[in-house]
């Protein structure tokens, strides 16, 4: 397989041929969005190269400390967003089940991932460890987000049917059963139906990255189909614990639903 | 069965003491917005008070397991609850989250005929009207055969002439079997002839106690 090639800073700044093109079209109509058309692309021009220039350096010290900072600082982003992306407010008890539900769901598949599947000597090789949690974590702040938008929604708008269940004797978690079940799949099914077109519809990013760089395609969908599950896993652990610790923020000790 | 005493709920309900005796069948009338459904969620303890106790049996119902509770004071919501099924699954499930053993068809069918409700059990019940769904509610309720029952507006969505009939059942059969019976109702005539205890409510408060032979 021969080498990628370099783009280089020159040929580089030809590709913001795009962007002076799309200019071109938003002045011609007068949408009006220049600035934040503007803002956009500097951030992520100013975004990306520091994270070029951090993994460089963090890939150079290959240690176990910076390696495990990383996967919290993207952990506690992604509970961050989480908490901004749902729409409607959420009770303290929730945050902390959505927050143990991030950090447990994804460090289990990501160790499980890196010790099992890809057998890396260390684990924590930023090369390895860095993307592989990046996807992962990424794929479970989704289907959180769902899972947590689905499960308030569904407790306020079925309140009545819970609160009879209650009065014929349920335990609040044979009341909201359906809601549980529910929940679980709403969140889970993107996922699931994004491994349908996968290689029809669309290269998945990691495996175009892969490739680009040299990668035989045979290695390539190796990872991403392991990858693939991988991110199956999490979500679905993580969504799991959401949904069944999750119901338990809406009751109090009496059984009775909170106000 | 029941005491209550200094009771305070929100805006909602202030009651300085009220006992309901075991065997009773006791009427709660009082105009919308009185109190009445909260005083019936006290009782089941599905809301709990601010202030003061409710006491079932002679225990404060904070330091009773609330489900338990549940199960032998069984609740009827004024609107009545349905689940996507059949008119069997529907009469099943108050049996089933209270986790006891499902009743035989046999059963079910005769209950259905006592309520009035000339259905087959395979029958949608989403299909049913206002007042077919209110006595199917009715009927689950009894099928769960609860010590206490507690019924907010049971014939609500009636004519005059099956809500009568259908009380006279429910009163028939909670008499023969010594249950207790809270019922809230805006029907006074219905109050009169089968309370054997009448709590008139108004502005949250209790404004008259009756008992089947005079103002006490």
């Amino acid at each position: 397989m021969s080498e990628i090639v370099e783009i280089g800073p020159w040929r580089l700044l030809s590709a913001y041929f795009f962007l002076l093109l799309l200019f071109f079209f938003i002045k011609g109509q007068s949408i009006g969005k220049e600035k934040e058309i503007l803002v956009s692309a500097l951030r992520m021009t100013v975004q990306l190269i520091l994270m070029g220039y951090m993994l460089v350096y963090i890939f150079d010290q290959n240690r176990l400390s910076v390696t495990l900072l990383i996967f919290f600082v993207m952990v506690f982003f992604a509970i961050r967003n989480v908490f901004v992306r749902v729409k409607v407010p959420v009770n303290k008890r929730l945050r902390r089940v959505i927050m143990l539900s991030m950090i447990a769901g994804t460090s289990l598949t990501i160790f499980y991932f890196l010790l099992l599947v890809i057998h890396i000597e260390p684990w924590y090789e930023p090369r390895y460890f860095i993307p592989i949690a990046g996807m992962i974590i990424g794929n479970s702040m989704t289907g959180i987000s769902l899972g947590t938008e689905r499960l308030i929604g569904e407790m306020r708008a079925k309140k009545e049917l819970i609160e009879g269940a209650l009065m014929l004797g349920a335990t609040p978690k044979d009341a909201v059963l359906e809601i549980i079940k529910d929940t679980f799949t709403s969140a889970i099914m993107p996922t699931i139906n994004s491994m349908v077109g996968m290689g029809i519809i669309f290269l998945p990013g990691m495996m175009t990255g892969q490739i680009l760089s040299g990668v035989s395609p045979l290695i390539a969908i190796e990872y991403q189909i392991a990858i693939m599950l991988g991110i199956v896993g999490s979500v679905s652990i993580t969504v799991f614990i959401l949904t069944r610790l999750g119901y338990l923020t809406f009751f109090n000790r009496f059984s009775q639903l909170e106000e | 069965m029941f005491f209550l005493r200094g009771v305070r709920y929100k805006n909602i309900l202030q009651i300085d003491e009220l006992e309901i005796e075991a065997g009773q069948i006791i009427c709660i009338l009082g105009e919308s917005g009185s109190g009445k459904t909260t005083l019936l969620k006290l009782l089941n303890h599905l809301v709990s008070c601010d202030l003061g106790t409710v006491q079932y049996k002679g225990q404060d119902v904070k330091v009773l397991d609330a489900v338990a509770l549940r199960r032998e004071v069984v609740m009827l919501p004024q609107t009545p609850l349905l689940f996507p099924g059949t008119i069997k699954k529907n009469m099943l499930m108050g049996l089933l989250f209270s986790k006891k053993e499902p009743a035989a068809d046999a059963v079910l069918l005769q209950l259905l005929e006592d309520v009035g409700l000339k259905k087959e059990l395979d029958h949608d019940a989403g299909s049913l009207s206002g007042g077919e769904k209110q006595r199917l509610a009715l009927s689950r309720i009894m099928l769960m055969d609860p010590e206490t029952i507690l019924l907010d507006e049971p014939t609500s969505a009636l004519d005059d002439d099956t809500g009568d009939k259908i009380m006279e059942f429910v009163s028939r059969y909670v008499k023969s079997k010594g249950k207790t019976l809270v019922m809230v109702t805006h029907n006074k005539a219905i109050a009169r002839h089968l309370g054997e205890g009448i709590v008139t409510l108004s502005g949250g408060k209790v404004q008259q106690i009756q008992k089947a032979g005079g103002v006490i």
